[in-house]
């Protein structure tokens, strides 16, 4: 596996600046953080279309709606706590219900930001974006996956949410890989169970799945890059094919892929699962690597998962 | 650009229908916002009679202006406007609030002439905002007006964007306050108060007319006037009567939210009718 390192942020950045080419309708607004989302680039090659909207998110996401009214595609961005739970019934009125070309794009997304601690670490907002009719919710695992979500949520009609990293991480998908928005991509063949992935897990998942390899377990890895609208077909075809499953997040166990995975497969094939996320409490300040320990969202937590699973297997 | 001014016994008659059609839908719904409803009426009059450039049989047309209805619960107003200049048929007014009618309780897109759903209060001048910069960016010389009501100005959302629209410098935008002095809990000097509010738009970078909004000649003048103020935006503050038009109704804050019976509603129009 190659270990270039990489942010999610920055895929998005080059993302826009490739889709601001080829597209006049695209604006960006943001949030006093352009920089550290990245829309910097966007804005010193297009200040025309930039709009700095100050620390006011709610404003941020009206406003957003009042360009995508007029006909244009609007990216509005911030950290991932404050463009969704800020702003959460401006998504809800101004967009979600409209169903307006509004592409929250929110950086900084999951305990990954570290010593800023709990108020910044967003690890509710696919929860809080998936239940919003209308909303798309995409989780990109690396840069590469981020800029090809970030051009394609421009052509998705309707709300998407981007959630996207600040730390550097591993490259683990190729610029020639297909990706579409709710079509999961399988990463790994395996038939003993089927680790469902999204974000930086899906690195964790890779190297869990190498791990439990040399125990002679074959797991299937699944980057399931989209959380809304859930590609069931994959994750049922899972279940059947492996009757148990590790979701994994860099997330609240509550209301993320570990619940959209379970929607599915409770009412379609139900088959064990175990979850991998932050177990409904809120971060803290401290090193990424020492929190993904402290929070149990290493690979070695996840084989430790596998095998919980692998017991609890009915057929 | 100065119009010709319509007939003003022309639009208060027009205004007089337009307060009967609030409170029969309103009646016929069994709820809905009664008191917001009529305290905004000339505003619309003025606006949508005079004003306002728009063409009901081509309700998307890149030329016509835009209207945000801030105060969302005040749409049966609006609703009975648009009805009025032929947006959609009359008869579809009477399906207020029913199951499946385009006449949302709260105003919903899809409806020829509403440009924003709304109803969660304070949303409406970012929407505004975003329309105008919009404008602004394809060279379009669409005027923008956002309506809010008083009461929903204790949402902060409304001072980040009144910051945004003098940041941007948005003359191609007019708000207007619908200042009846009422919101839901009772007086806003009681609830939250808001005075003064005209320093308020002017220390937001704001130019500030502050009118009759009951005056159709002032309103006009204010609409125009508006036009002509450049590098800022322009908020009418219009001083209104909450229930306007129905003694009974008038300043009873208990109709903020409580549509007439049918009692009240055969007594009121008794006395719209009586004052023509």
């Amino acid at each position: 596996m190659s270990l270039e390192m990489k942010a999610t942020r920055d895929g998005f950045g080059e993302g826009l600046l490739e889709l601001a080419k080829k597209r006049d309708d695209i604006v960006v607004l943001s949030a006093d953080l352009t920089e550290s989302t990245r829309a910097h680039w966007f804005k010193e090659k297009y200040p025309e279309r930039f709009f700095s909207m100050g620390v006011s998110e709610q404003d941020m996401i009206g406003t957003a709606a009042g360009f995508a009214l007029s006909g244009k595609v609007a990216f509005a961005c911030s950290f991932g706590a404050f463009a969704s739970g800020r702003a959460w019934d401006q998504i809800r009125v101004s967009v979600a219900y409209m169903n307006l070309d509004v592409k929250i794009v929110g950086t900084h997304g999951g305990i990954s930001v570290g010593e800023d601690g709990p108020t910044h670490q967003a690890i509710e907002e696919v929860g809080l974006m998936r239940i919003l009719p209308n909303m798309t919710v995409v989780v990109p695992c690396d840069a590469i996956e981020a800029k090809k979500a970030t051009i394609k949520s421009a052509y998705r009609k309707g709300p998407v949410y981007l959630r996207l990293g600040r730390a550097k991480e591993p490259i683990v998908t190729k610029e020639e890989d297909f990706f579409e928005i709710g079509k999961a991509n399988i990463l790994r063949e395996g038939s003993d169970l089927a680790i469902i992935a999204n974000g930086h897990e899906v690195y964790e998942a890779l190297v869990a799945a190498d791990i439990l390899l040399k125990e002679g377990v074959r797991a299937r890895v699944i980057n399931m890059h989209t959380v809304k609208p859930i590609d069931k077909e994959v994750i049922l075809k899972a279940a059947r094919d492996t009757g148990a499953i590790v979701t994994a997040e860099e997330h609240t166990v509550l209301g993320g892929l570990g619940s959209a995975v379970s929607e599915v497969v409770v009412k379609e094939c139900p088959v064990p699962i175990e979850f991998i996320g932050v177990k409904d409490r809120f971060g803290e300040s401290g090193a990424p690597a020492e929190l993904f320990e402290l929070f149990g969202l290493t690979a070695r937590h996840i084989v430790e998962a596998a095998k919980v699973v692998l017991k609890r297997k009915t057929f | 650009m100065k119009k010709d001014r319509p007939d003003i016994d022309r639009l208060k008659g027009i205004a007089r229908e337009i307060r009967i059609d609030i409170l029969k839908m309103l009646a016929l719904a069994g709820s809905g916002h009664t008191g917001g409803s009529l305290s905004m009426v000339e505003i619309l009059v003025g606006l949508y009679f005079y004003k306002f450039r728009c063409n009901p049989e081509r309700p998307f047309c890149n030329t016509r202006d835009i209207f945000v209805l801030s105060k969302g619960h005040g749409c049966p107003a609006l609703y009975a406007i648009l009805a009025h200049m032929n947006f959609f048929k009359k008869e579809e007014l009477f399906t207020l609030r029913k199951l499946g009618t385009r006449l949302q309780g709260h105003p919903q897109i899809g409806l020829p002439g509403i440009e924003a759903s709304t109803g969660s209060l304070g949303q409406g001048l970012s929407i505004a905002n975003g329309y105008a910069l919009s404008a602004r960016l394809d060279k379009d010389d669409r005027r923008i007006y956002c309506l809010m009501g008083d009461g929903e100005l204790d949402e902060g959302q409304i001072w980040e964007a009144a910051l945004t629209s003098s940041h941007y410098k948005l003359d191609n935008l007019c708000g207007i306050v619908d200042y009846n002095k009422f919101q839901i809990d009772g007086r806003l000097e009681e609830v939250k108060n808001l005075a003064p509010l005209d320093e308020k738009w002017r220390a937001f970078g704001w130019y500030v007319i502050e009118i009759d909004g009951h005056n159709l000649e002032e309103i006009m003048d204010a609409y125009d006037k508006a036009e002509t103020l450049k590098g800022r935006p322009t908020v009418i503050l219009a001083h209104t009567i909450k229930g306007k038009g129905v003694s009974f109704f008038e300043n009873q804050n208990r109709y903020h939210g409580v549509a007439p019976t049918k009692e009240e509603l055969e007594k009121a129009l008794k006395e719209l009718e009586s004052n023509k």
